[in-house]
C-alpha cells in the first residue's frame, strides 16, 4: 500500500468503494471494500486487473499503455469468474513521476453495476453500507420495488375493472327476456367474424302467427313462447353459433364455419319443425311457426365481406319463404332477386 | 383520502379481526361497497366514517386503533412490501429516523397522487429526537408512533416513544434512542427473495 498512501486509499474507500488502484504492471495494489466483496475468499491484491475483469469496450490491446489511453472513457466490463456480472467503469491514468499520487504509471479504475445492479446485489449479498452515501443505487432499488408494488396494485384494479366491464357488456348485449344476444351484440359479433375471416351462414327468422298468440292469450303467454323459441334455437345449434333476437318476433342466427347450403337448410327446417310443436301455457295451447331465409358468407368476395349485402340477401330469402306460404326455409339464390319463390309449404326449397 | 390509506385500514381490520368484523364496520359506516380500491381516491369523510365505525365495533379508543394500524403496516406478512420499502431508508434506526423527512417524497415517487403528512425530524442531543408530523388529518402521528415502535424492533434498536399531542396542525412524537443495536433485529436483504 506504500505506493498509494494510506490517506489516498482511505479517501477512495469512502468516496468510491468499488475502485481499484492498479500499478504500472497492471496489478491491483489497492481495492475498495465493495470491490473486494465481489471476490469472496479470493485475495484481489496483487492480481492482474485484466485477469479479473474483461474490458469489452472500448478496445485497449491488453497492454498497460493501451489501458491508460482509455482515460475518461466509459468502460463496459464483465467479471471473468463467478456470475460473470457486467459492470460499467471509468479509468484515470496516474502520473508517471514517482512523486505523483497513487502508483506511478498506474491507473485508478472506478466501477459500478449499471443496470445489472439488482442481480449483483443478490449474487454478492451487498447491503446499503456497501455503497457510497452519494450513490443512488439504494434509491433506485427502492424505486424498482415501490413501482413494482404500485404496478401490481394497478394491475389488480385493472383486472377487477375489466371483469366489471365484461359483466356490464354481457348485460348490455343480452336480450333479457330470452337470454339470447341482442341487436347491439350482433353488429359487434359479426364484425369480429368478418375480421377473423371465418365463414358462416346467416339466417333471418321471423315467427309466424306469434301476434295472434300475444293478442288472444296475452303477453305472458307470448313471453313464454319466446322463451321456448330461444330454448329450441339453443337445442338445434352448436355452442359457438350466435343466436340473436333482433326485434319482437325477429331473430338472426349466425352458424359458424358453415359453407354448405344443404346443411343450413337441414338445420333451419329442423328448427322450424320444432317451433311448430304446440306450446302449453296455463292450460292454453299456443301454436306458432316460423319463416327463415339464409345466405352463406362463402358466396361473397373477400376481403371486406359486404355484411349489409348479406343481410339484404338473407332478407330477400326470408320474404321468399313468407311468399311461399310461411313455415319454411329458403336459401338465397342470386336469380331470386326481385322474384318470389313459390310453393314452399311442405317442400324443401334449397 | 387516497385508496392506499383506506385500503390499509381495511387490511388491518380484516387480517387482525377477520372479515366479519370488517363487514360490521362497512355496514356501520354505511359504505355501499365491501372493499377499498388501493389505486382510487375517496372522499375524506369516508375514512373518518370507517375509523369511527371501527372504534365502535372493535371497542377501541381512536389513538390505540391508529397506533395498532401503524404496527400492523410494518409487521404483518401480508403487507411486507411496505416494511421493505421503509428499510431502504437507512442501514440503522438512526439513519432510518433521518430518512423520514423524505418519506412523503418517496411515497410520491411510487404513487404520484399519494399525499402523506410532512415530517420533520429535530435532533436534541445524540439520542433524543422529536418528529413533527404536519397534515390535515389528525391522528396520523399515532399511526407513525406504532410504525416507529415496530421499525425500531425491526432494526434491533431500543427506543422510548411518546406521542406528545397535537398543536394546531402538528403532532409531535418524542423519540429516545436508548441503543441502536440492542438486539438482532430482522434480516433485510436489498434484493427481493435473496437467500
Amino acid at each position: 500500500m506504500a505506493a498509494a498512501g494510506p490517506y489516498l486509499a482511505g479517501l477512495l474507500d469512502t468516496v468510491c468503494p468499488m475502485h481499484a488502484l492498479i500499478s504500472a504492471t497492471g496489478h491491483i495494489q489497492h481495492a475498495g471494500p465493495t470491490l473486494r466483496k465481489l471476490f469472496p475468499g479470493d485475495e484481489v491484491l496483487g492480481q492482474r486487473f485484466l485477469e479479473l475483469f474483461e474490458i469489452k469496450r472500448p478496445g485497449h490491446g491488453g497492454t498497460m499503455a493501451g489501458l491508460r489511453r482509455l482515460t475518461g472513457r466509459k468502460l463496459h466490463l464483465r467479471m471473468r469468474h463467478g456470475p460473470r456480472t457486467e459492470a460499467k467503469g471509468v479509468l484515470v491514468a496516474l502520473p508517471e513521476e514517482e512523486a505523483g499520487i497513487g502508483p506511478s504509471g498506474g491507473a485508478l479504475i472506478n466501477l459500478s453495476f449499471g443496470i445489472s445492479v439488482v442481480e449483483a446485489i443478490r449474487d454478492f449479498g451487498l447491503t446499503g453500507g456497501d455503497f457510497a452515501a452519494t450513490d443512488l443505487t439504494i434509491e433506485m432499488l427502492y424505486l424498482i420495488e415501490a413501482k413494482t408494488a404500485a404496478m401490481e396494485a394497478s394491475r389488480l384494479l385493472n383486472l377487477r375493472l375489466q371483469g366489471a366491464k365484461i359483466a356490464a357488456e354481457e348485460q348490455a348485449y343480452t336480450d333479457t327476456l330470452t337470454g339470447l344476444k341482442n341487436r347491439r351484440a350482433l353488429d359487434h359479433l359479426l364484425e369480429r367474424l368478418v375480421m377473423s375471416e371465418q365463414d358462416f351462414a346467416l339466417i333471418h327468422l321471423d315467427l309466424d302467427y306469434f301476434k295472434a298468440v300475444n293478442d288472444t292469450l296475452g303477453h305472458a303467454a307470448g313471453d313464454h313462447v319466446l322463451r321456448e323459441v330461444a330454448r329450441a334455437m339453443v337445442q338445434q345449434t352448436r355452442s359457438d353459433d350466435i343466436l340473436v333476437r333482433t326485434g319482437g318476433d325477429e331473430f338472426v342466427l349466425v352458424l359458424s364455419r358453415l359453407t354448405d347450403a344443404a346443411r343450413v337448410h337441414e338445420i333451419a327446417s329442423r328448427l322450424i319443425a320444432q317451433l311448430e310443436e304446440p306450446v302449453v301455457f296455463n292450460g292454453d295451447v299456443c301454436r306458432i311457426s316460423a319463416s327463415a331465409g339464409s345466405t352463406l358468407s362463402c358466396r361473397y368476395p373477400r376481403p371486406g365481406l359486404d355484411l349489409d349485402r348479406m343481410m339484404e340477401d338473407a332478407d330477400t330469402a326470408l320474404y321468399a319463404a313468407k311468399a311461399a306460404g310461411r313455415g319454411c326455409h329458403v336459401s338465397f339464390d342470386p336469380p331470386m332477386q326481385g322474384k318470389g319463390a313459390t310453393g314452399c309449404r311442405g317442400k324443401s326449397a334449397v | 383520502m387516497h385508496g392506499m390509506i383506506n385500503r390499509a385500514i381495511e387490511r388491518f381490520v380484516r387480517d387482525t379481526y377477520g372479515r366479519d368484523a370488517w363487514g360490521l364496520i362497512t355496514a356501520r359506516a354505511e359504505l355501499d361497497f365491501a372493499e377499498f380500491e388501493a389505486m382510487l381516491s375517496y372522499d375524506d369523510h369516508v375514512t373518518e366514517d370507517v375509523l369511527g365505525a371501527a372504534c365502535d365495533v372493535l371497542n377501541k379508543p381512536r389513538e390505540a386503533l391508529l397506533e395498532d394500524i401503524g404496527t400492523y403496516l410494518v409487521s404483518h406478512p401480508n403487507v411486507e412490501a411496505l416494511r421493505r420499502l421503509l428499510r431502504f431508508g437507512g442501514v440503522d434506526f438512526h439513519e432510518f429516523l433521518h430518512s423520514l423527512d423524505d418519506l412523503p417524497e418517496r411515497a410520491r415517487l411510487a404513487v404520484p397522487d399519494l399525499t402523506l403528512p410532512d415530517m420533520e425530524l429535530r435532533e436534541h442531543g445524540a439520542t433524543t429526537y422529536s418528529l413533527i408530523c404536519r397534515g390535515a388529518h389528525p391522528g396520523f402521528g399515532h399511526v407513525i408512533t406504532g410504525l416507529l415502535r415496530t421499525m425500531a424492533d425491526d432494526y434491533g434498536a431500543l427506543v422510548l416513544l411518546e406521542h406528545k399531542g397535537r398543536r394546531e396542525t402538528a403532532e409531535i412524537i418524542e423519540v429516545h434512542l436508548l441503543t441502536s443495536a440492542h438486539a438482532e433485529g430482522r434480516a433485510f436483504e436489498l434484493s427481493v427473495g435473496a437467500a
